[in-house]
């Protein structure tokens, strides 16, 4: 086993080479274009067997992939962002062929304005097409999920597609030491991709994804398709348990980080959960009893899990990286929705966003969040939603505002 | 931990420098994070690369707010709001500037109490361009001041990233980042390792209450017209087009028109005229003026023999 340092993006990459992907359709898009870019030189020097091909957009690149994969093809691509939501009505029909394969997406803030750091929003636009969502926290959890992905997305019992999600430049651009599996280890792991019924050929025509008229068919086909979702829930656990024998990492759908005899919680998914970790080691040697609970599977929603993971907890303070225009943070109100009326359901569910656009969180910021959660859980007030954002942000964005000459005389002072 | 900021601009090699110290302290046995962050995506524009070292695993990421080294691969950044380049700055933190001026002169312009370190000899004489060799010998320079690199794993390091670009750019790097890491030498070891913020008392974040604002002023609009003109992008530029006017033959259909940015404008007397606040160095006049009127020079060159 080597150990090497590797962005985020080369991570991905390394994961689907060691998956033996047999065809890659690829659209460049910042911050994810290292990976094709990566995989393009693999398959140019022949160290990767298949073939990459560049489509015109992520709409075709989808429809390409999952088009792939039903011949019975393994089958991984990538994107970002706008190119998410390009490809959006496809995401959401290609999940309903059952189709296995694995698109990694690396978060960027969503447009408008336009920007090019990490944001959560981008990857919740694809939270109910049927999409398995597994989201990293490392480098090395990108490539290990990667290759847990196609054992979840090929599962006989699953057979759905999934995003391995990464935050760009916290992670995409972001080098730290990654332990490359033997690739006859991580070919075993990953097996051979078994088509199933799934196999199209020219000579054998099937028709796939068929219209329906009338509801109750309709409703037939979508809810087998939450089943198989929910069904990728007990599927993760052994897929999870499989790696952790065979490589020594542990990858459970939810990280329980000094959870345990934790009285207030900081809950929230990606790269900036490491941040949470650290501030956590920093708050218990202040003498605060502070954990993390950051689920790694988000789709299918470990909801039983996290209940047992929050019981008896006094406040949890859940930390948006994205925003649900007139509601908040979608982290929050998922979680609220699995506690409510459960036992042991923490009294505080306090909403903090924070992290939009690749904003930084500050260690001072994890510590204050955690004061509040634990004023919360004695005054037994749940605050009010709280955006991330300073009296000194504002006087920058005055600046900038200031500098549409037009607008001078209309901004009020910084409060 | 160690924690470095390198600013400069693209192009410059930064982000390979970031690359190459974070090698060279993995080839030492340190746990390291190193990552560029960029904006616009070119040339001559501001950025950074951070590295993080530790003999435990990393757990921080994105943004050091609170750097023990911060090396400036072009002095020309510091009053660029963009780049960020005083951030976090303390009495701890050790300074590492290219520039020809003298250490006080720097403290004294940026009110700088702690430790300042200048090394022109980022800056190569002859180079053809003056953003030539700075990543690399940057790097050199950060290895030495952390004392913690020896030339075996710097040289490691060099061999390592730069190996795609064959064994001459390996081996011209090379001499670069050691001649700034032996240049050093009595600064070696001055960078110290810094400490994580405490959690028993801390600065309370200055959280503020968003107001609801009239769309003119929260909708991300510009109103004025002509606000990009305020941008001086000419500093983006690593070389500057010079026109020959004896052998322009004003056909300025051309230059003005294939400019990318419009910095070429055509005067009263119908001769092109650059305007070189926001010439951004492109170099598609030199390549399309059909009399071969206009010639490429290092922006440094330029600057230095150009009377103000």
């Amino acid at each position: 086993m080597t150990r090497a340092l590797l962005t985020g993006n080369a991570a991905a990459a390394w994961g689907a080479r060691l998956a033996a992907v047999d065809y890659v359709p690829a659209f460049p898009i910042t911050p994810q274009t290292e990976i094709i870019e990566t995989l393009a030189g693999w398959f140019e020097s022949g160290t990767m067997a298949g073939k990459l091909v560049t489509l015109e957009s992520e709409h075709s690149m989808v429809t390409a992939a999952a088009a792939a994969a039903a011949t019975g093809v393994r089958v991984f691509t990538a994107t970002s962002s706008q190119g998410l939501l390009h490809a959006m009505e496809m995401v959401y029909t290609v999940a309903g062929w059952r189709a296995p394969f694995v698109m990694v997406n690396v978060s960027r803030g969503l447009a408008t304005p336009i920007t090019l750091e990490s944001d959560h929003t981008d990857v919740f636009a694809a939270r109910d097409s049927g999409f398995l969502q597994i989201h990293c926290a490392s480098c090395q959890e990108v490539l290990d999920s990667v290759l847990m992905a196609f054992r979840l997305a090929e599962d006989a019992r699953v057979r759905l597609p999934v995003i391995v999600n990464l935050d760009g430049f916290t992670l995409s651009f972001t080098r730290e030491a990654v332990e490359l599996p033997e690739p006859g280890l991580a070919k075993r792991f990953v097996g051979t991709f078994d088509p199933l019924s799934v196999r199209f050929r020219a000579s054998k025509p099937v028709s796939q994804a068929v219209a329906v008229l009338g509801g109750a068919t309709y409703s037939y086909f979508r809810y087998e398709c939450h089943l198989a979702a929910l069904q990728a829930l007990a599927v993760y656990d052994e897929v999870a348990a499989e790696f952790e024998r065979r490589f020594g990492r542990r990858h459970d759908a939810v990280e329980c980080y000094r959870a345990d005899d934790a009285e207030v919680v900081f809950f929230m998914i990606g790269a900036f959960a490491t941040k949470a970790k650290e501030a956590v080691d920093r708050l218990r040697e202040a003498g605060h009893a502070v954990g993390l609970v950051r689920p790694r599977l988000l789709r299918p929603y470990p909801a039983a899990e996290l209940c047992r993971a929050l019981s008896g907890k006094h406040a949890v303070a859940v930390i948006d990286q994205n925003l649900s225009m007139g509601k908040g943070g979608v982290l929050h109100a998922e979680l609220a929705s699995a506690l409510y009326g459960q036992p042991g359901a923490p009294p505080v569910l306090a909403s903090f966003v924070g992290g939009l656009g690749g904003r930084d969180i500050a260690a001072e910021e994890f510590y204050e969040i955690a004061a509040q959660a634990r004023a919360a859980a004695q005054s037994g007030r749940t605050p009010e939603p709280r955006l991330l954002f300073t009296r000194g942000e504002l006087r920058q964005v005055r600046k900038l505002q200031a500098l549409a000459v037009a607008e001078r005389d209309e901004l009020g002072s910084v409060p | 931990m160690y924690r470095i900021r390198f600013h400069g601009r693209g192009g410059q090699g930064v982000k390979t420098a970031g690359r190459v110290l974070g090698a060279a302290l993995f080839a030492e046995g340190f746990e390291v994070q190193d990552a560029p962050v960029y904006g616009a995506e070119r040339r001559g524009a501001p950025m950074f690369a951070y590295v993080r070292a530790s003999r435990a695993p990393i757990l921080e990421r994105g943004l050091i707010a609170n750097p023990d080294l911060v090396v400036v691969a072009d002095e020309s950044l510091m009053p660029v709001p963009a780049a960020n380049v005083l951030l976090g700055v303390s009495l701890h933190t050790v300074m590492l500037i290219n520039s020809a001026e003298p250490p006080a002169t720097w403290k004294a312009r940026l009110s700088l109490g702690g430790p300042v370190i200048t090394l022109p000899a980022m800056q190569t004489p002859g180079a053809e361009s003056p953003q030539a060799w700075v990543g690399i010998a940057a790097a050199g320079a950060a290895a030495r001041l952390l004392g913690v690199i020896n030339r075996h794993a710097l040289s490691l390091a060099v061999g390592d990233e730069l190996e795609p670009l064959g064994t001459e750019a390996v081996a011209s790097n090379l001499e670069r980042a050691l001649a700034a890491f032996d240049a050093l030498d009595t600064h070696a070891g001055c960078v110290r390792e810094g400490t994580a913020v405490a959690a028993a008392g801390y600065a309370v974040p200055e959280w503020i209450e968003l107001a609801n604002e009239t769309v003119r002023v929260a909708a991300p609009h510009i109103h004025a017209a002509a606000t990009s003109m305020r941008s001086a992008t000419g500093a983006w530029r690593s070389m500057r087009p010079v026109i020959d006017y004896e052998h322009c033959n004003r056909c300025t259909w051309v230059c003005s028109t294939l400019c990318p940015d419009s910095a070429i404008m055509v005067d009263t007397q119908g001769a092109p005229r650059i305007d070189y606040d926001h010439c951004k160095g492109c170099m598609v006049c030199v390549a399309v003026c059909p009399p071969h009127a206009i010639r490429a020079e290092p922006e440094r060159a330029a600057v230095t023999e150009a009377p103000a």
